[in-house]
This record gives C-alpha cells, sequence and structure tokens, in this order.
C-alpha cells in the first residue's frame, strides 16, 4: 500500500501529514516529500504520522534521513505520533532519545515555535 | 486453499498440520502488506495473545520478509519467499525461509548510540535490531539454500510464568 502525503504551512513551519504504511513501498514517497520541501526551502519542518499505522526500520531510516537533512541546513523536525503502537517501534531503537514526540500538531507547532 | 494474487495464481495458503499455516509469496515488496494482515489473523487466533505482542509479531516477521525479498533480488533469485506460522498452545513460532544466498548476522555492524551525531549517518541498518528487541527469541541461520529466520513470541500466559519464577 501506497502512503498519502500532504503539505501544508504553519507559521515559519511546514506540516507534512502522513497516511499509510511507512515500509519500504511506501517510506520512498515521502522520503520523496521530505526532499521536495527542503529544496524549496522549507527546513523546519513537522510530520504527522498520525495517519500511519505502520513502520517498520525502513520507514524509521526515512524519519533519521529527514532529520538529518533539515539539521544540516540549520532547520529541524518535530514529530506528531499520537498512535502507541508505531511509537514503540521507535522507542525500541532508543530514538525517543533523538526526536520529541507530540500528540498532535498544535502542540508541535507551539513547542517547536517556542523552543 | 489457493489465492489469486495481483498477477494470478502466484499464491498459495496451505493447511499441513493444526496449528501450522504456510504462507508462500512472490518475492516482491507488494506482498508485504498482504504478509502482515494473515500473520496478525493467525495471531489472533491465539487468545491470551496481546494484541501489543501481535504488532511485535506483525513488524518482526515484516523485517524478516523484506529481507528476503532484498535476498532474492540481489541474487536474481525467482523462487517464492516461505512464511511458516506455527500456533502452538503458548506462543507463536514464524520461520521465513529465503534462497537468496544468505547472511551473516555478525556482520552487521554496530549501530552508534542513538543520540551520537553519527548515528544520524544510519538511515538503515534497524531491521536485526527491531527483530531481536521485538521478538522473544530470534535466530538467523544459514541453510543450504539461503537463509532461515525464525521468530517466537510468547503468550501473555507464558510471560506471566516466567516472571513468576
Amino acid at each position: 500500500m501506497q502512503i498519502v502525503t500532504h503539505s501544508h504551512r504553519d507559521g515559519p513551519w511546514t506540516v507534512i501529514t502522513v497516511a499509510g504504511e511507512l515500509d519500504v513501498v511506501g517510506g520512498p514517497d515521502l522520503r520523496n516529500a521530505v526532499m521536495a520541501e527542503v529544496r524549496d526551502g522549507h527546513t523546519r519542518l513537522v510530520l504527522d504520522l498520525t495517519g500511519v499505522d505502520f513502520i517498520d526500520s525502513f520507514g524509521l531510516g526515512v524519519v533519521i534521513g529527514a532529520l538529518k537533512r533539515t539539521r544540516l541546513l540549520d532547520g529541524d523536525l518535530r514529530l506528531v505520533v499520537p498512535e502507541p503502537r508505531v511509537r514503540r517501534v521507535f522507542e525500541v531503537c532508543d530514538l525517543d532519545r533523538v526526536f520529541d514526540f507530540h500528540t498532535d500538531v498544535a502542540q508541535a507547532v507551539t513547542r517547536a515555535t517556542a523552543s | 486453499m489457493t489465492l489469486d494474487g495481483p498477477s494470478g495464481d502466484e499464491m498459495a495458503i496451505a493447511d499441513f498440520r493444526p496449528g501450522e499455516i504456510v504462507l508462500e509469496i512472490p518475492a516482491r515488496t507488494e506482498y508485504l502488506s498482504l504478509v502482515r494482515v494473515v500473520i496478525a489473523a493467525a495471531a489472533e487466533i491465539e487468545p491470551d495473545m496481546a494484541a501489543e505482542r501481535i504488532e511485535d509479531l506483525r513488524v518482526a516477521v515484516s523485517e524478516a520478509t523484506t529481507n528476503a525479498i532484498e535476498a532474492h533480488d540481489l541474487h536474481g533469485v525467482t523462487d517464492r519467499i516461505r512464511i511458516q506460522c506455527n500456533l502452538a498452545d503458548d506462543e507463536i513460532a514464524v520461520v521465513v525461509h529465503d534462497m537468496g544466498m544468505g547472511f551473516e548476522p555478525e556482520e552487521v555492524p554496530e549501530l552508534p548510540e542513538p543520540d551520537a551525531p553519527e548515528r544520524l549517518l544510519h538511515e538503515s541498518g534497524l531491521g536485526v535490531h527491531l527483530m531481536q528487541m521485538l521478538a522473544d527469541e530470534s535466530e538467523i541461520s544459514a541453510t543450504d539454500d539461503g537463509t532461515d529466520v525464525r521468530l517466537v513470541v510468547y503468550s501473555s500466559k507464558r510471560r506471566r510464568r516466567g516472571s513468576d519464577r
């Protein structure tokens, strides 16, 4: 199953909303969406993974790559991951030490803007 | 039972003995989602299997199947990948068998600490780690014609017994 991505601006932040399965099939679509935003100069990203019902190591790699690309350009990345089973995959790989998780976009944007 | 896949009669599900389900798929990533659905549905038959453990198994088996598909693709192998699921009283064991020449798990590089700057250089390589962390038992072994990955998750009953000891 392919994923669906949609982007919109929220202040200085670009929110990429993702729905579907973030694996080797769907992951490249998210990678392309992130790279397109970064190419256009949008390096402060929020990835809203609320609609993601599966993520594996490939999907984690895409998210890690997004963080790397934004930070290389002095940007940043915040994650919205309200679903415990998706969050657990990040936590099993200790990636909760790398990412701040937020339960909704409003929280991610507010906290990110304030920081 | 035989199901028609995206390009015809490509996938077969057969019951060989009570509690055993065998799924054979073409080595194509389009079938990953189907494997996850079948594994989760099979695991739900076990009444004492917690939803979280079913999810752990789903991710672990998906990782193993992804690796198997990549191995077949890398070596130009056209055989199907076999996923064997055994439902026992207190555990579910899944063996993913590929014919892709195998690999040595010891050769998978160690990952830096998550918050080390060099960790961001590792966008891949988390698959084996995930399998090992999510399954109660995991074993990767070379066979004559490929690799077997065996993943076992315990039922809540068995885990309770283990923690009582």
